[in-house]
């Protein structure tokens, strides 16, 4: 029963790291409806970044993934303004192939620029630390603080959305970009940002990928699919439903992983493939598309 | 061919789809084929392994091509189909010691078996997540391939000398051209492959042109348009993404029984069945059946010169990939075809309006004439 308890609880804190991978895809889909291929490599150059202004710099952590944030941020804002902009419009192959294209550009890169060696970011004494809950539940500090960042970023990004001028900008971007133009909003200038967003989300997400487990560059693909699990699980359109597909995502792995560690990745997909059966909106809807 | 309909009112106009280039061009491609057909009696081993690997990119290509180029379906997951016949093949091979030449076409279409109930799952989604949900599929056969002890599980497995070199097709092909078992394994791969990429190549351009790639020009062009003059969306998606998924499941097949060597990674691998394909189709052309072709001898060029740069080979391929989408989203052939109107398989149709007779056009009008005098 207690062991029962903990594989959900677990499962549900993984959760939050899925909700952080999916946070910034749901958002750039929300906004433009770009589905953006590179994301999961986007998070793996996130964690490089952070990790080479550690080793590289010396730089403390958290200061670390400050600088890493604003780097990432400019990627974004310049990639998109310069690049997927020109792609975006009725046919959705082009900015696939592109963001495709983009996502073997950053795996190979990373390769070469970091060989194929396995990585981890180090928080000191934090790692290992855990909170006993009683009854022999006990869970660790960091994937407790995941899952914080998590609720704390769909948060903060659900304010900028429903109470700044930037948010009501990307809603009606979002709800119909042509009328948005003739009301002078600058579109390229929009997407721009939101990709800038997405990217610093990615590196809040890259910390957590990199504190809690080992990474490479060849990761990058697998992230985006349990980002984009997430997406549909939850339902287009819905960042409080992206955390709940997380979290169906992470109980479903961590269940499978009880049974055997094979299973982990396996259990998952096949929730998802599931839920696509009984619900293929996803269980919070709210985008039409 | 002709309908009652057009038969009736005829002489008004007619249906052009063959062109004088596309003859010759008809002519050009049976020399090649035979060409290659006698390949293995003129050139080196090595030149047959290099075709093999153009022909069954082409292959590859021109399923992706017409799931993605024509029926608007954007799979980055046709490696499941890959895998999945690759995986039959060595369980038929293995298990029921059947000759290549048997457990090939079979396996290919066991697997395509597997694209009906898959289609029935992700055709939920809609177009970029269809894309995602295809990735979903192939990781899910991956993972199970790898439970699969028998065939090795994680690691993999080798197919038994007795059922490649060993093999009864191989062994008559052996002795009927005088060569060493493995060579003559070779030349049955590369016999086979020109057939499949000879069979793809030649199914997409009949599907093309029958009432079926009307529908599938149609859907391509717009969508909600086509099926507000009575095409069947989703029937047709759905047997362009099965014929699709035998066009992989025999390669597939066909692959690994060259390499004779199988892993749930090798065979579901993302970069040799999917990143090499969507190359191939976006620099060659998208929606154009030459482009793969074209695209295909060009990523063989650059694998020649190049592969041995390891990651910056694959750095580049992204890099041209992003480029083509940015400055030349047609492609090479796409490109060249728009601008000198070239199509060397015809699949359009052009409208043909009789051309009026001169003597009538140059001839003054009755009054004019009456007026001179």
């Amino acid at each position: 029963m207690v062991s029962g308890i903990d594989i959900v609880l677990q499962g549900v804190l993984l959760g939050g790291l899925y909700g952080l991978f999916a946070a910034g895809l749901s958002l750039i889909f929300g906004v433009m409806r770009l589905v953006n291929l590179a994301h999961g490599d986007l998070i793996v150059l996130a964690a490089f970044v952070i990790l080479a202004l550690v080793n590289g710099l010396g730089l403390p952590l958290p200061l670390a993934v400050v600088v890493a944030a604003v780097a990432m941020f400019v990627v974004g804002y310049v990639l998109q303004y310069v690049v997927l902009n020109r792609t975006l419009g009725r046919d959705i192959l082009p900015p696939l192939l592109l963001t495709f294209g983009l996502s073997i550009f950053i795996q190979n890169g990373l390769l070469e620029a970091f060989t194929a060696d396995s990585r981890r970011l180090s928080a000191g004494d934090l790692e290992t630390a855990s909170i006993a809950l009683g009854g022999g539940l006990a869970v660790g500090v960091v994937p407790l603080m995941t899952f914080a960042t998590a609720v704390a970023v769909i948060v903060a990004l659900n304010q900028v959305f429903y109470r700044t001028a930037m948010g009501r900008a990307f809603r009606a971007v979002s709800d119909d970009p042509v009328t948005a133009q003739l009301m002078g909003i600058d579109n390229r200038r929009l997407f721009a940002l939101a990709m800038g967003i997405a990217m610093v989300v990615a590196t809040i997400a890259a910390l957590f990928l990199g504190v809690r487990a080992n990474f490479d560059p060849s990761i990058g693909p697998a992230r985006l699919i349990f980002a984009f699990e997430a997406v549909i699980i939850g339902g287009l359109g819905s960042l409080w439903g992206t955390l709940a597909g997380g979290i169906v995502l992470g109980v479903a792995q961590t269940v499978g992983a009880s049974i055997s560690p094979e299973w982990q990745l396996l259990a998952g997909h096949l929730a998802f493939l599931a839920v696509l059966l009984v619900r293929p909106r996803g269980f919070f809807p709210r985008a039409i598309d | 061919m002709r309908d009652p309909v057009t038969a009736a009112t005829a002489p008004h106009f007619r249906i052009e789809v063959r062109t004088r280039l596309s003859t010759a061009a008809a002519v050009a491609g049976l020399c090649v084929v035979a060409a290659l057909v006698a390949l293995p009696w003129y050139a080196p081993r090595t030149a047959l392994k290099d075709m093999f690997f153009v022909l069954t990119l082409i292959g590859l290509a021109q399923c992706w091509n017409l799931l993605a180029g024509y029926a608007g379906i954007l799979s980055i997951g046709q490696q499941a189909y890959v895998g999945a016949g690759a995986y039959v093949l060595f369980a038929l091979s293995i298990f029921l010691d059947l000759d290549p030449l048997l457990s090939i076409p079979l396996a290919g279409a066991l697997a395509a078996l597997l694209a009906i109930p898959t289609a029935k799952i992700i055709f939920r989604l809609n177009g970029a997540y269809l894309a995602v949900g295809t990735w979903v599929v192939a990781e899910v056969f991956r993972l199970v391939c790898a439970q699969i002890k028998s065939l090795g599980g994680g690691t993999g497995t080798s197919l038994p000398t007795d059922v490649t070199s060993g093999a009864a097709s191989v062994r008559f092909l052996a002795e009927t051209m005088g060569v060493r078992a493995p060579v003559a394994r070779d030349i049955l791969a590369y016999w086979l492959a020109l057939t499949f990429a000879v069979g793809i190549v030649a199914a997409c351009y009949v599907v093309l042109r029958s009432r079926q790639g009307l529908a599938l020009a149609a859907i391509r062009d717009n969508e909600a348009a086509s099926e507000s003059i009575g095409i069947d969306r989703a029937r047709t998606k759905f047997w362009v993404y099965c014929l699709a998924s035998l066009g992989a499941g025999l390669i597939g097949a066909l692959v690994f029984f060259q390499t004779a060597r199988i892993s749930p990674a090798a065979a579901y691998s993302v970069t040799d069945f999917t990143a090499y394909v969507l190359f191939v189709v976006v620099i060659g052309g998208v929606g154009t059946i030459e482009g793969p072709i074209v695209g295909a001898l060009v990523l063989y060029l650059l694998r020649d010169q190049l592969a041995s740069l390891g990651a910056w080979y694959l750095m580049l391929l992204g890099l041209l990939a992003v480029a083509a989408m940015l400055f030349f989203p047609r492609g090479l052939w796409g490109s060249l075809a728009e601008r000198f109107d070239i199509h060397l398989f015809s699949t359009r149709r052009r409208l043909v309006m009789p051309r009026a007779e001169p003597s009538e056009d140059l001839q003054p009008l009755p009054h004019m004439i009456q007026e001179e005098h």
